[in-house]
């Protein structure tokens, strides 16, 4: 069984944003949330990096750990998911998080923040495969029909890459060692407590 | 024409010039490669992961999207924060709460009840009012929920949730949520009037020494002397204020995400919630098993406001004293002073 992680190669990301973008429209994503974003590194500086995050899938994921009603599962593919009918909306997902993936629909307080929303790698939740309960809670279950997520698809300098985790680390690496250069394969280590040595 | 013409001569000599000097430079080349490349490899002052999490174990740059909070691309304390939760409060939690039930049932077998030893004297003193009572039991009862509601927070999934399955346990906990959330704030208003209420009877004195020396007469027989509250009371209505307050303060900054903190301070403010929670939850267990199980006729202080007299002589003469006193200098026989006998 493939153990589906995501990988920037951050030496060729251009900050296009099309990964927020696509992502965006595949799963009808709410006003205010961004499952994925572009962090640049020195902006405007030497040495300057963008780097596509969103949820990493992590081993042994922390939002998992720490989840009150026990409301997160992972699939055989090791994607991290949760179900929004048992999520009570408390937040310490995202305090435990260490790449902000959670976030909320709502800005109020009181605990009306509404349930916790963030990538599913394409993957949607815990409702039967492709039905439009599913589409409605979670957006789009692309790995259901045999597809990748659509952030590293359609990246156009192919520098987020999704898959089986030990696929897309041996790509990185022969990036790396035929152009000579690569600053590394971030989150890796906090997600997977791993990273790929070239 | 004759511009065309000198242009192609120019050009041919421009071609030759170049080819030359292309020759000139692939000649070179091989000596020159280190350096020349040096100057533009991309990955001498390019950032790092591991620099930057060594420097500050956080990574943060720059979003184009209008969500600051986004920039923090890692951010490791998360990882602090899970294990705090899940092992040191677990453990601290339990230890505390288990721990004062053990004492306490380990106190009742022991020394069992505390009883008045004169007796029912039939005659009672008014103790506390009914906005006394009032303010008593709106902290108390918002705080059994609070406390109750925020154990299932950190050991429901452990312990209810196998039992009543995860759509039973989805819907008690959302519900408890709100709960906690609201009753916070009654719970609040409750402090601050029992601080307006009580906190001048609440000045530590040196009668408080002699308490402690005789051990309260929790340890013993002795029944030191004490005014409306013992040392004991005192330190628990200190305790109840001061953790009290810590545990709303730190409760509102939760409530509020992001209104002047960031992600570490309510890591921190989630951190101090949880912590003085879970030990003013074992410290109320002792206050309610004193009040209630613990000694014959303490509940009807906070229960009807008027307690028997030998009680009162018993565990507060001072403040006995001061009532009769008062009650004399009135010429009232609101509170049965002891030179007239009942009638």
């Amino acid at each position: 069984m493939a153990r589906l992680k995501f990988l920037c190669d951050a030496d060729r990301c251009i900050e296009c944003n099309a990964c927020v973008t696509a992502c965006k429209n595949e799963n009808e994503v709410p006003w205010g949330i961004n499952r994925r974003r572009v962090v640049t590194i020195n902006d405007g500086k030497p040495g300057e990096r963008s780097i596509s995050m969103a949820c990493m899938h992590c081993t042994d994921a922390p939002c998992k750990a720490v989840c009150p009603v026990d409301c997160f599962y992972n699939t055989a593919d090791g994607i991290v998911l949760h179900s929004k009918d048992l999520c009570i909306g408390c937040g310490y997902c995202f305090y435990a998080c260490p790449f902000g993936a959670p976030q909320y629909p709502r800005v109020g307080n009181f605990g009306s923040r509404g349930k916790m929303d963030k990538c599913t790698y394409c993957a949607g939740g815990p409702e039967p495969d492709l039905t439009a309960a599913e589409y409605q809670k979670y957006g789009a279950n692309r790995i259901a029909e045999g597809k990748l997520p659509l952030c590293a698809e359609m990246c156009s300098t192919k520098s987020l890459l999704a898959g089986d985790g030990e696929i897309i680390a041996a790509i990185y690496k022969e990036r790396v060692l035929k152009r000579g250069y690569g600053s590394g394969a971030w989150g890796w280590k906090t997600a997977y407590r791993e990273t790929i040595d070239v | 024409m004759t511009r065309t013409g000198h242009d192609r001569r120019w050009s041919a000599r421009g071609i030759a010039a170049a080819l030359t000097m292309l020759l000139a430079l692939l000649l070179a080349l091989p000596a020159a490669t280190g350096s020349a490349f040096a100057q533009v490899n991309p990955t001498t002052e390019a950032v790092r992961e591991e620099q930057l999490m060594q420097a500050l174990d956080r990574v943060t740059g720059r979003v184009s999207i209008p969500d600051r909070k986004a920039a923090t691309l890692i951010q490791v304390e998360g990882q602090e924060w899970r294990a705090y939760h899940e092992r040191t409060l677990a453990w601290i939690g339990g230890i505390a709460i288990l721990g004062m039930l053990a004492v306490l049932a380990v106190f009742f077998l022991v020394r069992g009840r505390i009883r008045t030893e004169a007796g029912p004297s039939g005659r009672t003193i008014v103790r506390f009012r009914w906005f006394e009572r009032f303010v008593h039991w709106l902290t108390a009862s918002c705080f059994v929920i609070l406390a109750l509601s925020g154990l299932n927070v950190a050991f429901g999934k452990s312990l209810l949730l196998p039992l009543i399955g995860p759509e039973a346990f989805s819907t008690f906990s959302m519900a408890a949520k709100y709960a906690h959330n609201y009753l916070s704030f009654p719970f609040t208003l409750g402090l601050v009037l029992m601080f307006f209420i009580w906190a001048l009877r609440n000045i530590p004195s040196r009668v408080d020494v002699t308490w402690f020396a005789q051990g309260g007469g929790i340890v013993g027989k002795a029944h030191p002397p004490a005014g409306k509250f013992n040392a004991g009371q005192k330190m628990l209505f200190w305790l109840v204020i001061l953790v009290g307050a810590a545990i709303a303060v730190s409760g509102y900054i939760l409530l509020f995400p992001f209104y002047g903190t960031t992600i570490a301070g309510m890591q921190t403010a989630q951190v101090v919630h949880g912590l003085l929670g879970v030990l003013l939850t074992a410290v109320i267990l002792g206050h309610i098993y004193i009040g209630t199980l613990g000694m014959e006729g303490a509940f009807d202080a906070m229960g009807n406001g008027e307690v028997d007299l030998n009680w009162a002589r018993q565990h507060h003469s001072l403040w006995v004293a001061e009532e009769e006193r008062k009650a004399t200098a009135d010429g009232k026989h609101g509170v049965p002073p002891t030179a007239v006998p009942a009638e």
